[in-house]
């Protein structure tokens, strides 16, 4: 930064200077030996509802992830950091299988869930998705009725055999979303007519109307207003007590909010993970630094 | 000089207008100019000048085209001897009719009236100074209006404003064409059905159970008098619609989803223009293809479970038909399938939702809106389809509810009426114009019905 501003103090070659600098950085980044790229911190916990253990994600040719080891805690929020392609986002999606979806994609390595590796030949991928759930960047609610949106789930994994029973379900998942007070007078009026962040306390709300034990979140509240956000947030420490939640988020606040524990990514690397609190008072590594006191990212 | 000359030399005029206006424009700006800044970009400066070197001449023309035949016609007629003017209206329409002959030379066998060929030579001779004062005309017009509005370009003139108004109007005028022609097109079959049912009772048309259009020529002719039930008719196109509805609707819809949900990329690169293909073969050979080899076929399978089928069948045309329409369900329905963004799919397969329950429960849906528009589309042209029934389902019309009986369409009873010399004040001819009139009818409310189930119905994504 410093070397950025004596450049436009010296004006005359400005363009030509601020460039230089920047692509010193970047050179500088890549040069970035392997060592340090591997993980510091505590990736690993005695509770572990998810493990991974050497996840590496191709698509196609492309390296995305390489080579990540980490521990995902029982009733605790871990939060994913990192700049903007670093592959935190790709990771998540591999924990519910998601990246399967994706036409070229493959992933290598041991995701295991309660002890049973979810890439395993024998391990269905349907009922794995109602294990572990996901929010999605931008709410995608179903362009159904509310109480459809929720009941979706619940009826196609028949976890409810009367309407009645349904009716349940539905109900105290928007209780559990805190949804339910806005919305309990028009479950027939269509999701889509929601604002934003009830879109997404709605799209919680399907999530875990098919009781999950894992729900995923992936930038939950990147599209929505402060106020909303706000709820989201309040609600995911909430469902903490009965689930274990990953969230990817590029706001580090947030992450310092809601999380426990935080994974930061660099460019496909995992670089650090520990305590929330020890990683944004006391980074241990230079990149982990770097991004979180804002020098770049 | 001719008409190709002078639009040749109109479009080299509006070029170099174009240029010209566009060069002052660029002259009173820039850095000679000082501070006058141009209001609008200098192209559209140009643009304005061509736009007015172009339009007013072609008004003039158009106006020309509309007036100058019956005009010329009139003057010619002037120079007849005054016992051939004051004839009764038929016979100055013979005689009109007569001179356009000689005009066209399209000389009959018998003599010619010298009287005629002289306002003939009128006519031709007239038509020649017309033209080129035409010429002249529009040239003047051209080069005045390109001209004045040269002069009047200035810094402050509003050229992107005016030439957009132009565009405005071009666009008001390519729509209202359009609709125009619509409206034509009903009130002329309208009119038509009015003239037929004052000489057959409506509801004879509408219920009656026997079609036979043939009528007496001569009041001693043995024929009937004619039967105008149009039942027969309508049951027969619904049965051949029906029956291609439910071959292309379940094949189309099919083909659809696998092509978008199933299919790799690389086989929907091929498969989708392939089945595009089938939309493009000519009804004709779809036609042969059913009266050669699927209306035989029928037949002999018919004979092994002992049916009697008739060697033309509803059935053999309605299977053809649905093949044919197949593309208009299934490449609507995909692109419409593909148009569902991917977060539905997403977020469905999220809560453990398998790829079927994904399609059945959230994507046709989504999507039910494009798939009805494809299946209308493919319902009006089965019901307006001609040349496959007239060659596999023949013509008689029987009122039969039997796929493996011959029948007949409302389409195919309008050809066969107005094929040939007709008569325009018969039933038998102005039937048909009743038929279509009814045909427009049906389909109008078919559209309107499943306008009405598609808004009740869709679900309407972000």
């Amino acid at each position: 930064m410093e070397s950025m501003s004596a450049v436009l103090k010296s004006g005359g070659a400005l363009f030509s200077g601020a460039e230089g600098v920047i692509q010193a950085q970047v050179r500088q980044e890549d040069k970035t030996p392997r060592e340090d790229r591997l993980t510091v911190g505590l990736p690993f916990v005695d509770d572990a509802r998810m493990t991974c253990r050497g996840v590496s994600v191709f698509y196609g040719e492309k390296h995305a992830i390489n080579n990540v080891s980490i521990d995902v805690g029982r009733n605790q929020v871990l939060a994913m950091i990192g700049p903007s392609g670093c592959g935190k986002s790709t990771f998540l999606r591999c924990l519910n299988r998601m990246n399967d979806t994706v036409e070229g994609c493959r992933v290598v390595g041991d995701i295991q869930l309660d002890n049973l590796n979810i890439y395993d030949r024998s391990v269905d991928v349907v009922p794995l998705r109602a294990q572990v759930g996901m929010v999605f960047q931008k709410p995608n609610p179903f362009p159904k009725s509310i109480y459809d949106n929720v009941a979706y789930g619940p009826k196609i994994h028949g976890l409810a055999s009367s309407r009645a029973e349904l009716d349940e379900v539905v109900e105290s998942s928007l209780k559990k979303a805190g949804l339910w007070n806005e919305v309990s007078d028009r479950l027939d009026q269509p999701g889509t007519g929601l604002s934003g962040g009830q879109q997404q306390r709605l799209c919680i709300a399907r999530a875990i109307a098919v009781r999950p034990e894992v729900i995923l979140m992936d930038e939950p509240c990147s599209a929505l207003d402060p106020i909303a956000t706000a709820t989201v947030e309040d609600l995911i420490s909430e469902l903490q007590e009965h689930y274990t939640i990953v969230i990817v988020t590029h706001n580090m606040q947030q992450a310092a909010r809601v999380s426990q524990r935080t994974a930061y990514f660099h460019l496909g690397d995992l670089i650090e993970v520990g305590s929330t609190d020890r990683i944004f008072t006391n980074p241990r590594h230079r990149l982990t630094e770097d991004y979180i006191t804002g020098r770049f990212g | 000089m001719y008409p190709s000359f002078f639009l040749l030399l109109l479009l080299t005029i509006a070029s170099l207008a174009y240029m010209q206006g566009k060069r002052r424009a660029f002259s009173l700006t820039g850095l000679a100019a000082g501070s006058s800044r141009l209001h609008s970009r200098p192209g559209y400066y140009g643009l304005l000048t061509a736009l007015w070197c172009v339009l007013p001449p072609l008004l003039i023309f158009v106006f020309w085209l509309a007036i100058s035949d019956s005009l010329l016609i009139a003057m010619a007629m002037k120079t007849l001897p005054t016992s051939l003017q004051n004839l009764s209206l038929d016979q100055t329409d013979l005689l009109v009719n007569n001179l356009r002959n000689l005009i066209a030379g399209h000389v009959a066998a018998r003599d010619i009236d010298p009287v005629l060929e002289k306002a003939a030579e009128q006519y031709i001779g007239l038509q020649h100074i017309s033209q080129m004062a035409l010429g002249v005309v529009m040239l003047v017009t051209a080069l005045f209006s390109t001209f004045s509005v040269y002069r009047r370009i200035c810094p402050e003139m509003r050229a992107r404003n005016h030439v957009e108004r132009i565009v405005q109007i071009s666009l008001v005028l390519c729509s209202t064409i359009a609709i125009l022609t619509t409206i034509g097109i009903v009130l002329s079959v309208l009119f038509e059905s009015i003239r037929f049912f004052q000489q057959v009772p409506l509801t004879d048309f509408l219920f009656g159970l026997k079609w036979s259009p043939q009528m007496a020529m001569r009041a001693d002719q043995a024929g009937s008098s004619g039967s105008f039930g149009a039942i027969p008719v309508l049951a027969g196109t619904f049965m051949i619609s029906g029956i291609a509805l439910a071959v292309a609707v379940p094949i189309g819809l099919m083909s659809a989803i696998y092509l978008s949900e199933y299919a790799s990329s690389r086989v929907r690169a091929w498969a989708k223009p392939i089945m595009e293909i089938l939309a493009g073969v000519p009804t004709v050979v779809y036609g042969f293809f059913a009266a050669l080899v699927v209306a035989p076929f029928i037949r002999e399978s018919g004979e092994l479970f002992a049916l009697s089928v008739s060697s033309e069948s509803a059935l053999a045309a309605g299977l053809v038909m649905g093949v044919m329409i197949i593309p208009f369900v299934s490449s609507l329905s995909d692109d419409v399938i593909n148009a569902v963004p991917q977060a539905m799919r997403d977020g469905s397969y999220a809560l453990g939702a398998t790829r079927s329950e994904t399609i059945l429960r959230v994507i046709v849906p989504a999507a039910l809106p494009g798939i009805v528009g494809g299946v209308l589309l493919a319902a009006s042209r089965a019901i307006g389809e001609t040349m496959i029934v007239v060659m596999a389902a023949g013509l008689s019309a029987n009122l039969t509810a039997n796929p493996l009986q011959a029948v007949t369409t409302v389409t195919v009873q309008i050809v066969t009426l107005l094929v040939g010399d007709q008569e325009f004040d018969s039933p038998k001819t102005l039937v048909a114009f009743a038929l279509g009139l009814l045909l427009f009818i049906i389909t109008l409310i078919l559209n309107v019905i499943a306008l009405y189930v598609v808004r009740r119905y869709r679900e309407e994504y972000e």
